[in-house]
Formats: C-alpha cells, sequence, structure tokens
C-alpha cells in the first residue's frame, strides 16, 4: 500500500497550472491540425481527471477503485457542414486520427446555416477565480478509516439496522480546457470530493433501504463521518413499515433532495434544443405565467466553490447572473449559439446546461411547511422517469410519509404521483428554506397544494 | 489459437508493444499470498453516431477509447485500477494499485506455463466491424429515407428525429488461472422519433431496434416499419385520455414489456445483492414466487441479440440459465467474484461497461417462456382493465422490491374489449409479489426489437427483454384519473 500512496500524493502535488498549459498546448495543436486540414473553424474540449475512490461495507474494505481519465472532443466546421470526433488516446497519431475522422463526417452532414462557434463578441474575457479546487491530500487508508467510521455511525444507530451496501469516500481532481478558432482559450481546474452511506434496516421480515450523501469541491466542508452516518441510518429506520395507500388526491411535498428533479423538467423544456424540434410543453411561453405568482427561478453560474460554477458555458461564452422565472412569469429560456440562431434569438450563455440553477427559498423550514400542509404526502425518493417533455404528463414512483396533522403519519410506497407538468408549476404554494446546495439545482422543499397519489 | 484472439492481439497486444511476457510480468506483480482471482481486460472500442433532425444529418460523431482495466481479489475485497495507456510502465503501475487492496505480503513470480483459450467456442456474431459495413454517403441516405417514410405516413408528422449507432468493440482478458479469451463484438442501432401535431396538441412517438449485426441489418422493409411504429404511436397518442388511477387488472403485450421481468425479478436476482443479502430475493432459492404458468431464464446465447455474449467480460460462456421454473426460483445470475463467494459456478453473467469500470453480475437476454392461451383470450377475460404494450423504461428498489415501469403505449380494456388509448402512466408494484398474481400467460412469446439498455451503479450495459401475453391480477397504474 505505501508504494501506492506515494503516487498518489505525488501525482496530487502536480502543480495545476502545468496540467493546464500542458492541455493547452494540445488543444492549440489540435486546432492547427483541423486548420491544416482544411476546416474554416473548430473547437476542441479536452480534460483530464484522476482520483480514487473507497467502499467499506459491514466493517471490511471491500473496494478500492482508482480513476484516471481523459477525453478529447474535436469539432470541425466546413463552411456550414459540421462534424466531430472523440479520443482517450492523446498521442499525436491518435489526435491526427481524430481529427481527421471529423474531418471525414464533415464531408456527408448537411449544410446547415445555423451551424458554427460562438460569436467572438459574448466569449468570456474575465475569468474570477471560483475557489473550485481544493486538492485533499488524503491515502486510500486514511479513505478507507473514514469510510469505516462512517458505516459503523450507521450500523450502531439502531438494533433494526441489519446490513448495509456500505459507505465510500471519493476524491477526484480533474483539468478542462476549451479552445477554438475565435483565439479562446480557457482552463479551468477543480476538485470533487464526496463522502456517502447507504444502509439496510429490517423489520417484520422486510427490508428498506436509504442512504444520504455529501460532496463538495472543498474537503474541509464536508459534512462529518458521524453525520453522514447517522442521517443514513435514520432515514432507513424511518422507511421501515411503509405501506401503500388509498388512490387520493391530496398535497403533496417533495422534499428538497427530489424536489430538484421538479426543476429539472422545467430547464428541460425551456432549452433551445427541446424548443426549436418542438419537443417541448412549454412552446412560445416567454413572457407568459408558468408558475404560481411567488415562484421566482434564477441562475448565478459565479458562486464560490459551488458545483457548477463557470465563468464560461462549453462553448466559450461569458457566463452571468440572471433571471428565469420572475413572479412566475417565464423571462427567459436556456439557449446555446446554435438554438438561439435557430430561434432568432441571442445565446444565454447555456451551452451544456444551466449552472447552479435556483429557486428562490421561503421562510419556513420542512416543519413548517408540513403544519401549512396539514394532510398529505411528504416524496422523500422518487422512481422511474415517467415524464414526457412533448406534452408534460407526469407520472412517477413515489416513496415517503403520510402527513396527518402537520405530522409523520406513517411511511409509504408502491404509489404513484401523477399530473401534468403545466399544472403542478401553478400548483406550487410555498418554497422551504431547507435549500439542498449538493447539486448543480438548489432547492428547498416544494408544496404542491393537489396531486393524484396512485395506491391501493 | 482462435482467430478471434489473434485479431484481438493485433488490434490491442502488438501497438501498444506488449508480449505475453509482459502479461506473466503482470501477474507475478498482481498475485500472491491471499489474492484469489486477478484479471487484466484490455478493450479497443470504436463507435460512430450519425443524427438526422428537421430534415438533415446534420451532425455525426466517432470515437475511439481504448484502455486495460487491472483488478486483484483477496476475500470479499477488490482492488482495481485502470490506464487508458497501454504502454507496459502504465500497466505496471495500475498492478501495484490493484494489489495494494491485498495489503501485507510479497509477491512472487508465478510461473504460468500456458496460457489457454477455449477455440471451440460458439461464436453468436460475426467478427465484423459495424462502422465499415455500410459507406458514410449510404448511412446518411439511410437515415434520410427513414425521414421521408415517416413524413409520407400521415401529414400530421411535424417532426422526425433519427438516429443511428454503430459500436465495434473488441476485448481480451486475461486471468491469473491461465485463462485467455477474446471477443469482437458488433452492436448497431436505428431508432425513429417523430411527432405528430393536430390543432394545440403535440404528441410523440418513438422505435427503433438493431443487434449485434453490421448496418446491413437495416434493410429498407426493417426501417420503414420502424417508421411506421413510430408514426402509428404518436398519432394514436393524439387520441388518448387520461390513464385511470389505482390498482386493476393489468394485460401486458409480447415484447418489449417484458422490462417488467427485468426490473421486477431480473435485477434482485444479480448474485451480488443476493450475497449480501440485501435483495428483497435473499435466501429464497426453492421457494414460490410466481405462478405456475411462470418460468423466466436469462438467456445470453442467442445469436446477434442486443443482449447476447460469446462469452462475458471474464472469459465466461454465456449461458441459457433458468431464474424461475413453473414458479419455484431456481438460481441466481452470477460473475465469478460472487459465485466464488457463494460457493458456486458463475453463470456467465459478469459484465462491465468498459475497462475503466469494474464488473458486476448482469442480465444479458431476460424473457418468460410462452404460455397456453391465446392473447385475444386473454383480452377478453377482463372486464375492466389497462392493455400496456409500449413501454419507455423502468427502475427498481432491490432492497424494498418495489418497482416500476412507464407505459408509453397503453389502451382501456372494458368488457372483455380493447377501447380507448390512454396517456403514459407509470405502472408501480412489489417485485416478489407481482408473478405471484399473473393468471394467464399468452402462447406468443416475443422478443423485443434489440433497444434495451440497462443502467447498475452508473454502468450501461445493451441487454434484451422479451415475454408472452400475460395477464396479471392487481397492479398499480400511475395516472390522473381517479
Amino acid at each position: 500500500m505505501s508504494n501506492h500512496d506515494i503516487t498518489q500524493k505525488s501525482e496530487t502535488d502536480t502543480h495545476p497550472e502545468k496540467g493546464e498549459a500542458a492541455l493547452k498546448e494540445l488543444a492549440e495543436h489540435v486546432l492547427d491540425t483541423a486548420k491544416r486540414l482544411g476546416a474554416d473553424s473548430g473547437e476542441t474540449a479536452i480534460s483530464r481527471s484522476q482520483g480514487f475512490s473507497t467502499t467499506v461495507r459491514m466493517g471490511e474494505v471491500e473496494t478500492v477503485e482508482h480513476n484516471r481519465d481523459k477525453s478529447l472532443v474535436v469539432t470541425v466546421y466546413f463552411g456550414k457542414r459540421t462534424g466531430a470526433a472523440s479520443t482517450s488516446d492523446f498521442t499525436l497519431a491518435a489526435v491526427e486520427d481524430t481529427v481527421r475522422a471529423a474531418c471525414t463526417i464533415a464531408k456527408y452532414t448537411a449544410v446547415d446555416e445555423y451551424s458554427g462557434l460562438a460569436d467572438p463578441d459574448r466569449l468570456a474575457t474575465t475569468i474570477r477565480d471560483l475557489d473550485l479546487d481544493h486538492p485533499w491530500d488524503i491515502t486510500v487508508q486514511q479513505a478507507m478509516e473514514i469510510a469505516q467510521q462512517c458505516e459503523d455511525v450507521a450500523l450502531r444507530f439502531d438494533s433494526r439496522i441489519s446490513n448495509s451496501e456500505g459507505a465510500t469516500v471519493s476524491t477526484h481532481r480533474g483539468t478542462e480546457v476549451y479552445a477554438n478558432t475565435h483565439g479562446f482559450v480557457g482552463a479551468t481546474s477543480g476538485t470533487r470530493h464526496s463522502l456517502s452511506c447507504s444502509v439496510i434496516g429490517e423489520h417484520e421480515g422486510s427490508m428498506q433501504r436509504d442512504y444520504w450523501y455529501s460532496t463538495n469541491r472543498d474537503y474541509r466542508e464536508l459534512e462529518s463521518a458521524e453525520a453522514v452516518g447517522q442521517t443514513a441510518a435514520q432515514r432507513t429506520v424511518q422507511r421501515l413499515g411503509a405501506r401503500k395507500i388509498k388512490t387520493t388526491q391530496c398535497p403533496v411535498m417533495f422534499e428538497a433532495p427530489v424536489a430538484a428533479s421538479l426543476l429539472a423538467h422545467f430547464t428541460r423544456a425551456i432549452n433551445g434544443s427541446a424548443l426549436y424540434k418542438k419537443a417541448s410543453f412549454l412552446l412560445d411561453q416567454l413572457g407568459n405565467p408558468i408558475f404560481s405568482d411567488d415562484v421566482y427561478i434564477g441562475e448565478k453560474p459565479h458562486l464560490p466553490k459551488a458545483v457548477g460554477s463557470a465563468n464560461y458555458d462549453s462553448e466559450g461564452v461569458a457566463t452571468e447572473d440572471r433571471d428565469i422565472v420572475n413572479g412566475g412569469v417565464l423571462s427567459s429560456y436556456v439557449l446555446d449559439s446554435y438554438s438561439a440562431r435557430k430561434l432568432g434569438m441571442e445565446t444565454t450563455g447555456n451551452a451544456g446546461g444551466t449552472r447552479n440553477l435556483y429557486i428562490k427559498p421561503g421562510q419556513h423550514d420542512l416543519t413548517a411547511l408540513l403544519k401549512e400542509m396539514d394532510t398529505g404526502l411528504l416524496v422523500i425518493e422518487l422512481i422511474g422517469s415517467g415524464v414526457n417533455n412533448v406534452t408534460g404528463d407526469y407520472s412517477r414512483g413515489a416513496v415517503g410519509y403520510w402527513i396527518q396533522n402537520g405530522e409523520i403519519k406513517h411511511p409509504v410506497e408502491e404509489v404513484t404521483v401523477a399530473g401534468n407538468l403545466k399544472d403542478m408549476f401553478k400548483r406550487i404554494v410555498a418554497v422551504g428554506s431547507d435549500v439542498d446546495t449538493r447539486g448543480n439545482i438548489r432547492s428547498g422543499s416544494i408544496l404542491l397544494e393537489q396531486v393524484t397519489i396512485a395506491g391501493e | 489459437m482462435s482467430q478471434i484472439l489473434e485479431l484481438a492481439q493485433t488490434k490491442i497486444l502488438e501497438p501498444a508493444g506488449l508480449a505475453q511476457a509482459d502479461l506473466d510480468k503482470l501477474f507475478s506483480q498482481l498475485v500472491g499470498p491471499g489474492v484469489d482471482y486477478a484479471d487484466i481486460y484490455f478493450q479497443y472500442s470504436r463507435q460512430e453516431g450519425w443524427s438526422l433532425e428537421e430534415g438533415k444529418v446534420k451532425s455525426g460523431s466517432h470515437s475511439i477509447e481504448q484502455g486495460v482495466g487491472i483488478r486483484a481479489i483477496s476475500g470479499e475485497k477488490t482492488g482495481f485500477a485502470y490506464s487508458d495507456e497501454l504502454q507496459f510502465p502504465a500497466l505496471s503501475q495500475a498492478a501495484n494499485a490493484a494489489r495494494a487492496i491485498t495489503a501485507q505480503g510479497e509477491s512472487k513470480s508465478v510461473a504460468i506455463t500456458t496460457r489457454s483459450s477455449d477455440d471451440k467456442l460458439p461464436r453468436l456474431y460475426a467478427t465484423i466491424d459495424p462502422l465499415s459495413t455500410l459507406a458514410d454517403e449510404d448511412k446518411v441516405r439511410l437515415l434520410e429515407r427513414v425521414e421521408q417514410e415517416a413524413r409520407r405516413l400521415d401529414p400530421r408528422v411535424s417532426e422526425v428525429m433519427v438516429n443511428l449507432a454503430a459500436v465495434h468493440d473488441v476485448v481480451m482478458v486475461a486471468r491469473h488461472d491461465g485463462k485467455l479469451a477474446a471477443d469482437i463484438r458488433p452492436l448497431v442501432r436505428l431508432n425513429v422519433s417523430v411527432i405528430a401535431s393536430e390543432g394545440d396538441r403535440r404528441e410523440q412517438g418513438s422505435f427503433g431496434g438493431g443487434g449485434r449485426y453490421g448496418l446491413d441489418y437495416f434493410s429498407d422493409d426493417l426501417v420503414n416499419e420502424y417508421a411506421r411504429e413510430a408514426v402509428r404511436q404518436a398519432l394514436l397518442n393524439l387520441e388518448a385520455v387520461d390513464a385511470p388511477a389505482g390498482s386493476m387488472t393489468v394485460v401486458l403485450g409480447p415484447g418489449w414489456p417484458g422490462i417488467l421481468l427485468h426490473e421486477a425479478i431480473g435485477h434482485g436476482l444479480e448474485g451480488d445483492f443476493n450475497r449480501k443479502g440485501t435483495s428483497a430475493f435473499s435466501g429464497r432459492i426453492g421457494e414460490k414466487v410466481a405462478t405456475e404458468q411462470c418460468t423466466v431464464v436469462d438467456d445470453g446465447t442467442i445469436p446477434n441479440r442486443r443482449g447476447s455474449l460469446s462469452v462475458d467480460d471474464e472469459g465466461t460462456p454465456t449461458e441459457y440459465t433458468v431464474l424461475i421454473e413453473n414458479g419455484i426460483l431456481k438460481e441466481y445470475m452470477q460473475d465469478t467474484h460472487n459465485a466464488r463467494l457463494m460457493g458456486t459456478k458463475p453463470t456467465g453473467n459478469g459484465r462491465r461497461e468498459s475497462f475503466a469500470h469494474l464488473p458486476m453480475p448482469r442480465m444479458t437476454n431476460t424473457y418468460m417462456l410462452p404460455g397456453e392461451y391465446d392473447p385475444q383470450e386473454i383480452i377478453k377475460s377482463v372486464d375492466k382493465g389497462v392493455y400496456a404494450v409500449n413501454f419507455s423504461g423502468g427502475q427498481v428498489d432491490i432492497t424494498s422490491g418495489k418497482f416500476v415501469f412507464s407505459a408509453s403505449e397503453a389502451y382501456l380494456i372494458e368488457n372483455g374489449a380493447v377501447t380507448k388509448p390512454v396517456r403514459g402512466a407509470m405502472l408501480i408494484g412489489n417485485g416478489p409479489d407481482v408473478l405471484t398474481r399473473v393468471s394467464m400467460v399468452g402462447n406468443d412469446m416475443q422478443l423485443d426489437t434489440g433497444v434495451g439498455t440497462c443502467g447498475k451503479e452508473g454502468q450501461l450495459v445493451p441487454v434484451g427483454v422479451g415475454q408472452p401475453t400475460m395477464r396479471i391480477d392487481g397492479l398499480t397504474v400511475g395516472g390522473v384519473q381517479v
């Protein structure tokens, strides 16, 4: 083990600028090759990452996985024809072959007047320090000990905790370079660390599993091993004895970690590529009320240390803070240069998606919101992807708790929640202050006034 | 040496300057006291994709990935490292990292006198590179033809999207016990999605297929059928009414609805969950988990199927494994690691997404054998219920056994007849219990058309499913109509 740890450390200690410089040089080479092969313009994204993860299960180390990945994607334009290719082999011969493959494809694709790089005047010129790079100087052995401690807390939490899927610690660091033939070249290095735990409880012959995780770009801001283990166990125990409920229509609360999925369905529907293909239930809705009056949704791409933070999008366009829904009214779509041109609009700097999208939190925490709901279903997990982006029809499997008089009555499983997202967005009556900041979409718990639950 | 092994060596080992002696050196590093199993998995994979929208093939993509995954197992512990560089020093470093998990103990040199591979192994698909089975201009024309056919069928078709994908996968696995296996795996898929519009209403339909073939598999007749099916579904959905909500009798059509078996039964019978005791099916071999009409198998040996493999990713030949026989749970699906720990034999279900992922027990083609009922008789037997014939996907919670699968084409059954189409709805049930409610199994067993992809712990692998028409007495339909 000692040999290996030294390897990990010495690589982690490599100065990021040095790695960035090498990838920038490779990016220039890729673009030069594209031009040499006759391309009028081109762009490339090159990434490199490494790290490891270790899982401890029932007190014993189960796996140690060492990751080391790299990828190079090149897109070339011959006039208005496009071709793309990628490789994980960075040798000069392989890079040449890859650029050539992209050029070959561009011979056969159709002329598309909207294709091409982002407009040069939209490319990012200000590069802020977003504080994304916090390498964790940790050995595999130390990571195992943290995972062990985390799982141990979970296993001891309650006598009904009977089994485990283990606790995992992982740490990764990566560098990404994007360059195009407008002369833009940008590099970003960042880290991502996480600690997760999943345990199983047993009661009267039936089992339940739940989990908890903490993830952060800065390892010092991860929740403690004890906290993660305890929350995982608590959530599992609370699910024991779950049962079906009768088919009904009632208020439904989406707990913060699953509430973000409602916003993901929304951003998918206002994404430029869904709009120009007319594959969205929110066509031509700009300026119209989509949500209930109090809802504000925006994007903050420059939050320090946040998962989604970036100075520019995946085609080099500067990102900025912006409103998407104000007073329930849709004020902007989510566009890249291509879809913007198709729609006769300007890019919103969203190539590659939204970054730190959030719904403005309300004043009350989950407990207070449950009181406000009084009776209904609190959803803590959703399964199955039963969402139709063309019609907005929504039907997903749910696990949660039946709430009566604002308090948890019993756990619920094997039911579905269903409706149409257009109606569901308008039925949002409250957003909690309990914002989950772990993902690229930030939301508190969301209360909907009425949804159909199918059960017995 | 088999021809496939030679081809794999030429494609992977030779360009990196690796010889048999280098493999021996790596195993010397990997194998030592406490190591029960070790393997080195080489992969070279080339993929191509073409897509059409708005009547144009606007983009195409090409990718090459190659690398090696090295694994050492000691008891329940697995050490794993991979490298996308194939030169010996990178491999040696990966081997050391993988070996580290077994902690103490000097590695010692292992003498493997001969590496053996099974030349007699039946091969389930041609050793072709599907990317080169059709000229690039013909790939573009194929997509354009499908688009034109879809538009020709009905003026309400407003958008057509067509995707074509081809993969050429060359794998070679060397094991500590001297076993050496290689496989060359072609895989192609074509998918058509359409949106039909009428007034304010827009609905989608999609259909596709493929398998372990060259691109010449997509004959005019076949792709025209895909276009027809996609258009038919979209038009049908224009007429659909809200789905009912609640528990009712559900009749599933033949073929792709077999994802019921994949979600409700299949995952829960994978060896890893059962070794750990985390599945709702753990410890239930020999018990009755279905009605007597139900026999369910996982079969990796069907020629040219999307889920088939000549050998799995650990070099074990795939099998026809009976999971449930006349209602009785018979066997779990195993890879080598979980089979060894459970004291049983591997069933050829050790699969991985790529060299950069650890193998796990995974399904191949999972289906139910035909029963005795005429499908029409099954429909006639239902007073009130839902007839679901197409699905978009599913998911399962292994531990609680609860599963969902999402209908994309379904109808009401009223007084023994199929009546109105209903809008998409989720069906939800309990895995260990759902097949005990199967009251009629049809004689019309069908496999799906070759579109399934299964995700487990973040790893995607191609799979197949199938089943005859089936009546389930009591499954919750997640509609909105109370």
